[in-house]
Order: structure tokens, then sequence, then C-alpha cells
């Protein structure tokens, strides 16, 4: 048995947001993370590979300072790394990117006791789109926003979370699992993992490797493959800063309140 | 079933929207989505579709008629009585092939959100995300980007196509899902050119519910067509629903709310405590910026912002929230933000209508007082 694991490089939007001046965000100034969502996933796979010896793989697409991430994931304690890399593959909406990874996926195999496991969205985009566009490509039943996660056989039971309650569903194996931040807490590198992360395989797979699988095709992958295109991007205005009350005292308080009631909030 | 060509544009017609329900009952972003989509059918000169599955759900399709449905489809079938994807996509993608929507609407609930990408995979087709904003009508597009933008004005005016790989093209009659990136930084507007139905999901609590219209409720045109689905459809099963026990918080129905963050770490239960008794002087009800939420301060149906709700009260009281693009994501569209922080410097007073600075402990019983005081006088 084995689970892959899609992990994504983004930018760490919890610190400062860049803007360059024409309004487009500015990524080389931005410091780039393990998306959080996946480190859960990536944590799953790991209690799994703890409780039963199973293989993890590690797969992202990106650009090639990606492959620094894929070792921090090794040395977290995966297996195997899989850095999908190509100039073809840039400029991917959802669609094509999925495409891309399912592709990858492929190529690794999927046997009938293996999990995919995603995290629940990115950061950067927040789409939620690449974890089920993969599971339809592959033709794999998909249970989103994952909270708990057992293994008995070739069955899961995942507690699904709903913003009013939860599911419980059974799915069989192989099946895909996209995970939220509920599910665990992510370990850290240890600091021989920090030493073996460097002798555990990592393969980069290019257009060539890809090419011949029947997900990949010009009209599928990159900028063609794209159904989505931006029409405009635009920074919106900022809102007018208000005024600023001086003091903190009971006078302050009563005049906001006069403001308010004068103006009929309350 | 007529060959379905997604790349033959001229031959989808209609807008239509997913009306999710659980356990029978309508959700509320179903009553926004169908107000939302009976605007754009009018831009496009087309009819509204409530698309609505379950078991034995026929009962809930004519108030959709009120909100603005012409017609709703109504998908019977004891195996769609709890949501899976499995059978949702299959009955949803039979009735998109033989039907052929222009665009197509779901809410980006936990569901919606499961099911958008799963279609939109199967359809080859493109999916924008939690959209808090749309457009066909150009003239009406230009107008938000003027009011909504930076944009140079001559940049606007001359809108009238887009690069679509290195060609023109003519986007009049596309749908413009308009979204926020980044925490709300950046905002993009995405089209989907090539393909239909043009899908989106919607964020709940962003678009406007139109008032409800008995007469049109009774004019809307029920049709149910054969589901097609067996056991052998559906890969997943579904162990047991379990609604939440406790109450759920409703922040995006509220119109008052008053929100902690972190600010209230020297003393928690207390702070709560004061953002409770306030929104209780005001009517409304108590949320919590993620640090609050991940703190355990909170359970997380407080949570405003990015990955929590998004709010537009007629009053925002934010104690103690630094304002990190996060959380401004969430609520910088609420009609007056009042902020208390003691720090002079924190962002949440560049978007605040009135500022505060001073220590919440201390503000915030005044400030309960004090609208007291201004209540009774009136």
């Amino acid at each position: 048995m084995k689970i892959i694991v899609c992990v994504k490089q983004v930018p760490d939007t919890s610190g400062k947001v860049a803007v360059n001046p024409d309004g487009t965000l500015d990524r080389a100034s931005m410091q780039t993370i393990t998306n959080p969502d996946d480190l859960n996933a990536v944590e799953a796979a790991l209690k799994l590979k703890d409780e039963t010896g199973c293989k993890v793989v590690v797969v992202t697409m990106g650009p090639p300072p990606a492959e620094g991430m894929l070792r921090e994931i090794l040395a977290r304690g995966a297996d195997e790394a899989v850095l999908v890399s190509a100039r073809e593959f840039g400029g991917s909406d959802t669609y094509a990117t999925s495409q891309i990874l399912a592709s990858a996926i492929n190529r690794i195999g999927l046997e009938q006791d293996d999990v995919v496991m995603c995290g629940r969205q990115a950061i950067d985009g927040d789409t939620a789109q690449v974890g089920p566009q993969i599971a339809e490509k592959l033709h794999l039943p998909q249970v989103t926003y994952a909270a708990e996660i057992h293994k008995a056989g070739n069955a899961i039971t995942v507690k699904r979370m709903l913003e009013d309650g939860y599911m419980t569903i059974k799915v069989k194996t192989p099946c895909l699992l996209t995970c939220i931040k509920e599910l665990n807490e992510p370990r850290y590198m240890s600091v021989s993992g920090v030493f073996e992360a460097y002798s555990k395989p990592m393969e980069v797979f290019n257009y060539e490797t890809l090419k011949d699988d029947p997900l990949i095709d010009p009209t599928t992958i990159g900028l063609k493959g794209s159904p989505t295109n931006i029409l405009t991007s635009f920074t919106p205005p900022l809102k007018g800063a208000g005024v600023m009350l001086e003091g903190a005292d009971k006078e302050t308080c009563d005049k906001l309140a006069g403001l308010l009631a004068k103006k009929h909030i309350i | 079933m007529a060959t379905f060509n997604n790349t033959d544009l001229a031959a989808f017609k209609d807008v239509w929207v997913f009306c999710e329900q659980r356990q029978g009952k309508l959700m509320p972003t179903d009553f926004e989505l169908i107000s939302e989509g009976r605007k754009l059918a009018d831009e496009l000169g087309v009819k509204l579709c409530g698309l609505l599955l379950g078991d034995n759900v026929e009962g809930l399709a004519k108030e959709l008629g009120g909100y603005g449905a012409d017609e709703v489809i109504v998908c019977e079938s004891p195996l769609l009585n709890v949501y899976t994807t499995d059978a949702y996509a299959k009955v949803i993608c039979d009735v998109i092939e033989e039907r052929k929507p222009e665009a197509f609407l779901i809410g980006a609930t936990n569901i919606g959100r499961d099911l958008g990408p799963r279609c939109a995979a199967r359809l080859h087709t493109g999916l924008c995300a939690d959209c808090t904003h749309l457009d066909v009508d150009m003239d009406i597009y230009k107008d938000f980007l003027r009011e909504s933008s930076t944009l140079a004005p001559e940049k606007v005016d001359g809108m009238k196509t887009a690069k679509v790989l290195g060609e023109d093209h003519d986007v009049s009659r596309d749908l413009k899902m308009t979204r926020p990136a980044f925490g709300g930084h950046l905002m993009a507007t995405i089209i989907c050119p090539r393909f239909r139905p043009t899908m989106a999901t919607v964020r709940p609590g962003v678009m406007k519910k139109a008032p409800f219209d008995q007469a049109k409720a009774d004019a809307c045109k029920i049709t149910k067509p054969v589901v097609k689905l067996t056991e052998d459809d559906i890969d997943t099963e579904v162990v047991e629903v379990v609604k939440a026990a406790k109450k759920l918080v409703d922040l995006i129905g509220a119109d008052f709310i008053v929100s902690v963050g972190r600010g209230i770490s020297k003393d928690v239960e207390g702070g709560i405590k004061l953002a409770e008794e306030l929104a209780a002087e005001l009517g409304g009800v108590v949320g919590g910026s993620r640090a609050t939420i991940d703190s355990g301060w909170l359970s997380a149906d407080h949570q405003v912002g990015q990955t929590g709700k998004t709010v537009h009260p007629k009053v925002y009281v934010a104690l103690g929230i630094s304002g990190a693009i996060q959380h401004k994501a969430g609520m910088q569209d609420s009609e007056c933000i009042i902020a208390v922080n003691k720090n002079e410097t924190a962002p949440i007073f560049e978007i605040a209508d009135y500022g505060i600075c001073g220590d919440l402990f201390k503000v915030a019983p005044m400030l309960t007082e004090a609208i007291r005081a201004a209540k009774a006088a009136k």
C-alpha cells in the first residue's frame, strides 16, 4: 500500500503581501511555504505510515525551486518525492493542473490499496478544485473536508465536515481525500530526517516523461488547456480611512453612540 | 440524447442555479443565487432555471420561483436523499448534457465546493471558485470596475475584448466572474471563453436576496426529467449525517457583529463576555478572527475572514483585531466598521469608519453603556 500526497508551494500570505505598482502580485519578494492544508495531508499520510508501514510518495507541480519543499517533506518522513516541472505546464488553471497531476499519478501507478491525499485548498488560489478534479480524471471516489480518517482493510472511514455538522463516509480504496486543518497537527522535521532526506529518491517528471499519457495533450495542459482566462486583474480601492476618535473614555463612547443614533444605525 | 459539444457556444442557453437542500430544507444560498441568477438571465435575455436534487423535494421548488426562477428542474431518487459526489455529479452532468445551460452557478458551501470541480472536470469546462461578483452586461461590468477598482478610467472605457490564446475574443456575452485572490488584496475577473457551460461557485452571504413574490412562485414551472441512477454509480457510502448539536452562529444573516481578536488574550473569558454584552445590546452575534479560533477560544463557526465566513452586517465592531488581510477579506464590505485597538498603527484602522485607540477591556463596556443610553434617549 502507498499514499500519494499532492502538495503545493505557495507564497506565505500570512506575511506581507507585496503588490507591484501595476497591481500584480510581487511574488519574488514573498516567502514561500508549503501550503498549510497540504501539510495536514502529509501528516495524515505519515500517521497511516506509522500504523501500517505503508509508503508515502509526495508529488508537486512547480518550478525547480519547489524541490526544496519536497526535501523538507522527505525530512518529515515521506519516502519518495516527485517534482513535476516543465515549461509546457506553465499557465495552467485548475483543470489543466489536475490533468497533469493525474497523469503523474498514473505514471507513479495507483494500485488497489492506494490512497491519494490533497489539502482542501491552497492559500494563494483558494479554489479547492484540484483535488476533486484529479479524482474525476482518475475515476476515483473522493471525500473532501476530511477531519478524521480511519483505514480498515481496503475501506476508509472519513469524517467529512459540513458547515452545520459532519457526515461519516465509508469509501473503498483507491480513493482521493482532501484534508483540512482540524485533521491533525503536522509534525516537525527531525534532524536525522533532514540528513536522510538528501539520500531519498527524488524524480523529476518533465513533459517528455508524461507526454504519452492519454490525459496529456496540447489542448489539456498549460495555457491552451485551461478553460478559464483572466479578463482583468485589479486592486480594490482602499476604503477611505474613517474618523479616528480622540481619546478612549466615556465621552468618546457617548459621541460614537450619538453618531450611530444620528445615522439611524442603532 | 442530443450530442454534447461543449465548444459549440451558440447551442447553450439559460442560466442555471444548483439549489442545495439538506434534510429536505433549502439552503439560504439558494435564494441568494436565484436572485443573482435572475439578474444574469435578464442581462442575457434567457431563462433562469433552478436545479434541485433529492428525494421527495418537489414541494420545495415553487418557493425558488418566488425569488425569480422561471423553471425548476427537479431530479428525484431515493439515491439522492443524502448528498454523495458520485450520484449528484452524474445526475447533474446528465441533465446539463441534455439541456445545455450557458451558465451554471453553485453555492460555495462545503458541498458545492465538492460538487463543482467534479462536474467541471467531467464536462471539460471552466469553473471559477468562490465568486463575489458576477456580470454579463459590459456596461454594468464597467460600472462595477469604475466603482470597485483602481484601474485607470480610460482602460475601463476601452474594454471590449480579451486576448484568448493570442486572439481577440469579444466578451460581451461571457459571464464575468470576479473573485478575490490572496485574501482580497488582488481581485481577478475570470471568463470561460471557449467552453460551456461557464461554471461558478459563489460565496455564501455575498449576493443579495430579492424579495419573495408569490405571483412568481405560482407561475414557476416544474419539470422532472428521468433520473438514470443505480447503486452501482455510487462508490461511497454515507454512514451517518450528524447535525451540530449546538446552535448555529448565524454570522452571515446578522446585522450586527462584534468580533474579538488576539487582543483579548490577557483575559479570554472576560473579553468574550464583553463582546457578548455589546452584541446583545446591538442585537447581534459574536465573531472572531482566526487567532481566536486557532487558540480554541471560540468555535470555528464564529470565524470571520478568508477561511471563515464573509459577512456584510450593518455594523461590524472589531475588538482587539489587528486587521490582517485574511480577516479584512471577510468583513471589509460591512456598512460601518468600528475598530477598537491599542495599537494606533493597526491596519484595521485603514478600513474602519470609526476608530478608537484604546484598551478594549475599558472601551467595550463604556460603549455598551453609551449605546444603551443612546437607544433609551430615542
